[in-house]
């Protein structure tokens, strides 16, 4: 006789311990001192949360309706840990070096971070697990009632409605506390993982003290059991193969996939080398787990009447043999069940929940991008909260509204196979560089929509939300949709049926739109990162504190924000930690500040990629290194900028420059210009001057008298010359020559030249080919005739050869006309090649020019203005010119 | 008198007009047209009085006064006659030692008054 308030008070008492054991595992945790806590053992304990009530209890009942079938539930587990080293190792590797918190944001975080699939497979894993965790309130209450369907128990039916409600309350007060207790980074919770780990001996003890007690208490010893075995109908049953490879492939998959077990698997691993011990050990734990089950099936077949619940044979054998004690050890093991699965599961989910749809939600709506500020923490942490309360209501809500029973403890195998759609996007993302986010996401979708289709929503029953004859025909009378019979495939147990066609789509669907379609950058980064984690991460680093690392620390901040500042800051941290000197304690207050000062100097992401280097605390992600490079572009991009403006203000500068050198070298010209004018000008006038003065005196010779007048003469035309030269010049420089085009031949114009030069008769030979000047030419002829006046003139004024001889060479090329002027005196050399173009350039003795060396300078004014060109034409033996015109007028724009 | 005076000039009609109107004042007028050549000139030549231009083919004037009073000349009465009237050309003169400086087109009687008062007995 078990009353009611002695059940009450162990449960609490119970509940209290693992209370207390959960807050001294985070205080050990908290000081650094709970080395035991990262204990491989732990850490397989800690698995034991995939054996969930529904084993615990169900197990029994599975072996007394199915035979030996039960065991595929442990086989799939069993074979993924004894192979760890193909995808445990790979999972737990990229879960470190990545930081990942939950399935979501593994898939997410693979597939280029898409915050689509985190969404998705979020929603996926609440309502794969929703279910699961109502059926764990409807176990602990059925095994309640129990107890209360004993006589005399003193029990009503309201209570068991209360008791889910205070399960679900005491569940979700503990899961607040320790699931949100430190937001580590990790996502670690020693305190519930130790507290799994006690339950799972409280578990494993109970289930084989019940079943020690059925084989060597009732029915005698080992051999008499087995005899019993074979005697029973569960020796009848066969395997049905196809069932078998199904559910030990489900059972496998869910192992990996289930929020729950990847939270213990993944997320708290602290330690790789667990996963070598837990290889062994978890599979000796399931083995002990599954020993008893077939002789406590066999022993409530045989004991109690027909028709009772197999799966409370646990429970109802103690009870009906009057072994009280025994009962209450079992009921805390179905419990323990019970509890660590709803408190592992919840934190999973509301992880997942929380990050990848709560949060994203909250920091988009504030504006807020990065979380660099405090309140940020203050908000996850609500959000995780919300979250936890969130998931249980659900649960409870859903435990209420199905009603419990028969429905719900179908609920197992059909959220293990909504919850394995996550597992060919994982194990594709894991292996295969090729899968894409686009491929990952419509197989997961599809895999979703059939297990829905063909499972989830049958499983409420025939008429609940797909109507018989739904089920029966097919919607819409289309047979090939019926959901236990996709494509006329009947035969199958509908829950193989389902797994077989969703993760047969699912991997066709991912594996065709990822060969189909193309990855983003960032999920090619990701999805070398992962598939080649090992080749990318050396291993998990430990945490080792010390002065050493106080002063690689410091070492560093010196080299970004200079030895001052970096002492000055380390000896300010000291002193409030109460230290002498400039190491003080590497506490996550002093990181902290040393990377916010870091992010003032080098931006978040490299500060935080550096100092996590240091402190070992987390390798340095794909997205820390995206977010260095894009701050390192912003860095060069705004450097770029400056450079741009720095090499615009020096072309703004040497284009002031060279104007302002212009200027000066005009002005320059402008008075060597003046300063020539002026002795051009005085010249003459020096003589007209000097010589009118001597007139003036009287007493002179007539001859020299007339001599004399002829000077002053002689003076005043060639000072009458020079000014016309001037303005001629000055009027050709600025444009303002009004030229008067007209056709003629080229032999006429230089007829007219010959004779103006006035040649001295004998003195300069010309040669010329009337032939070949028989070119007509359109263009101004008493500008072009001024010009070849100066050619011949020039050449009769400074021929030195002793028979002077000037060629005049006439090429008409078509378009243009090239007239050459070469006489037989000295060459030119280069630099009077150019100079002789210059204004009042003379090469040679003054007395023999005549002029103020104004000629070649306005000859090639007047060429300009035609539109053609005159050069010095070298190697011709001797001065020679060449005139290039246009044989029709096109002139020079003005 | 039949003082010796020195005429370094390139232009024809100038150097005629000059020389006629010193040797009807009695002086010993000789004419130099080259640049170059100009500073062997009077040291040969050894005149009482440096008449001296200063664009002049070969070398500038300036050049040549520079010369003559860094080296053979210090004390001999140089008239720079010049028609670059600057001051700038001024300041060029006076600063290399010219003893006197004047300007293009001239007044006869200048020039002569001018060699008296520098070369006369």
């Amino acid at each position: 006789m078990i009353s009611f308030n002695l059940l009450i008070v162990v449960s609490l008492a119970y509940v209290a311990f693992l209370f207390l054991v959960a807050f001294a595992a985070e205080r050990r945790a908290k000081r650094d001192r709970g080395r035991w806590l990262r204990n491989p053992l732990v850490y397989t304990l800690s698995l034991s949360i995939y054996c969930t009530a529904w084993t615990f209890y169900g197990a029994v009942g599975y072996a007394a309706r199915s035979g030996f079938e039960y065991l595929t539930i442990y086989l799939g587990p069993t074979i993924i840990m004894i192979g760890w080293w193909w995808i445990l190792r790979k999972l737990v590797r990229i879960g470190k070096t990545q930081r990942i918190t939950s399935v979501a944001d593994l898939i997410s975080s693979r597939f280029g971070k898409s915050t689509v699939l985190g969404v998705l497979v979020t929603v996926l894993a609440v309502v794969g697990t929703t279910p699961y965790i109502a059926l764990q309130l409807q176990s602990v209450t059925q095994s309640l009632a129990v107890f209360a369907a004993e006589p005399g128990s003193g029990w009503d039916g309201r209570d068991f409605d209360s008791a889910a409600v205070w399960i679900a309350v005491g569940l979700a007060v503990f899961t607040l506390i320790f699931g949100t207790r430190n937001l580590d980074v990790n996502e670690r919770h020693h305190g519930v993982v130790m507290a799994v780990a006690v339950e799972a001996v409280v578990k494993l003890f109970a289930l084989v003290a019940v079943g020690v007690f059925v084989v060597w208490g009732m029915a005698g010893g080992v051999g008499e059991m087995l005899d019993r075995i074979d005697a029973a109908v569960i020796a009848e049953w066969h395997p049905v193969p196809h069932r078998w490879v199904g559910l030990i492939f489900l059972s496998a998959a869910a192992f990996l996939t289930l929020p729950r077990m990847f939270q213990v698997m993944v997320v708290e691993n602290s330690d790789e080398k667990h996963l070598v011990t837990a290889s062994w050990a978890f599979p000796l734990y399931v083995l002990i787990m599954s020993l008893f089950v077939v002789p406590i099936a066999v022993t409530g077949l045989d004991l109690l009447p027909e028709g009772s619940n197999p799966d409370l044979f646990v429970l109802t054998i103690p009870l009906t043999t009057g072994n009280e004690g025994l009962a209450i050890l079992s009921f805390l093991g179905g419990f323990s069940s019970a509890t660590s699965m709803v408190i592992v599961a919840t934190i999973a989910l509301a992880t997942m929940v929380s990050n990848h749809i709560i949060a994203p939600i909250w920091l988009s709506s504030t504006q807020q991008g990065a979380a660099l500020s405090g309140d940020v923490r203050g908000v996850i942490v609500l959000s995780r909260r919300l979250s936890i309360a969130m998931i249980l209501m659900l649960g409870y809500l859903y435990f209420r509204l199905s009603g419990g029973g028969a429905a719900l403890a179908a609920i197992g195998l059909i959220s293990f196979a909504g919850v394995v759609q996550v597992l060919p996007a994982m194990i594709a993302g894991i292996f295969w560089r090729g899968a894409n986010r686009i491929g990952a996401g419509t197989g997961i979708v599809i895999g979703f929509a059939i297990w829905a289709w063909t499972l989830f929503l049958p499983s409420f029953g025939p008429g609940a939300v797909l109507s018989e004859a739904v089920m029966a025909e097919g919607p819409f009378g289309l047979a090939w949709l019926r959901p236990y019979a996709l494509f006329g495939i009947t035969g199958l147990d509908p829950v193989i049926h389902a797994v077989f066609w969703s993760v047969f789509f699912n991997t066709v669907a991912l594996v065709m739109l990822s060969v189909l379609t193309f990855p983003n950058p960032m999920e090619r980064l990701q999805g070398a990162q992962f598939v080649n984690v090992f080749e990318h991460s050396a291993g998990a680093r430990t945490w080792s504190q010390g002065a050493a690392r106080a002063e690689d620390l410091l070492i560093m901040a010196q080299r970004i924000i200079g030895h001052g500042e970096a002492q000055e800051m380390f000896r300010q941290e000291a002193r409030a930690q109460g230290i002498h000197g400039y190491l003080p304690e590497v506490t996550p207050e002093l990181i902290g500040r040393l990377e916010r000062t870091l992010a003032g100097s080098v931006g978040a992401a490299t500060a935080h990629a550096m100092v996590g280097q240091l402190t070992g605390s987390a390798a340095v992600s794909v997205e820390d290194l995206i977010a260095v490079a894009d701050e390192t572009a912003q860095i060069v991009e705004y450097s770029n900028q400056l450079e741009a403006k720095s090499a615009e203000q020096e072309r703004t500068a040497r284009a002031l420059r060279e104007a302002n050198e212009k200027l000066t070298a005009i002005s320059i010209q402008k008075d060597a210009f003046l300063s020539q004018i002026s002795h051009e000008l005085r010249t003459p006038m020096t003589s007209i001057r000097s010589f009118s003065e001597i007139l003036r005196e009287g007493e002179i010779e007539p001859e020299a008298r007339s001599r004399f007048a002829g000077i002053i003469h002689e003076e005043a035309t060639r000072l009458t010359r020079l000014l016309d030269d001037l303005l001629d010049l000055s009027y050709l420089e600025n444009g303002q020559v009004q030229l008067d085009v007209a056709r003629g031949s080229l032999a006429s114009v230089l007829d007219r030249a010959v004779m103006a030069a006035g040649l001295s008769a004998g003195r300069l030979v010309l040669n010329r080919d009337s032939t070949r000047e028989a070119v007509q030419i359109e263009t101004d002829l008493q500008r072009l005739t001024q010009v070849f006046i100066n050619l011949i003139s020039n050449a009769a004024k400074y021929c030195d050869a002793a028979q002077p001889e000037l060629t005049i060479r006439v090429l008409d090329d078509g378009d243009l006309c090239q007239v050459d002027f070469i006489d037989n005196g000295t060459p030119l050399d280069a630099d009077a090649q150019v100079l002789i173009f210059e204004k009042f350039s003379r090469l040679a003795d003054e007395s023999k020019a005549g002029g103020a060396g104004l000629g070649l300078a306005i000859c090639r004014q007047i060429m300009d203005s035609l539109g053609g060109e005159i050069t010095y034409l070298p190697g011709q033996g001797g001065p020679a010119f060449r005139v290039t015109l246009r044989r029709a007028a096109q002139l020079a724009a003005q | 008198m039949g003082r010796r005076v020195l005429l370094i000039e390139d232009e024809p009609n100038i150097i005629e007009a000059i020389s006629f109107i010193l040797s009807k004042d009695g002086w010993t007028v000789h004419t130099h047209a080259d640049g170059e050549t100009a500073v062997d000139r009077v040291r040969d030549g050894a005149p009482d009085l440096l008449i001296l231009d200063v664009m002049l083919p070969g070398r500038s004037g300036f050049d040549i006064l520079r010369e003559l009073r860094e080296g053979d000349a210090p004390d001999l009465p140089i008239l720079m006659l010049t028609a670059r009237g600057q001051q700038r050309d001024r300041d060029m003169a006076e600063q290399l030692g010219a003893t006197r400086f004047m300007t293009k087109p001239f007044s006869n009687s200048e020039v002569l008054e001018t060699v008296r008062a520098l070369a006369g007995p």
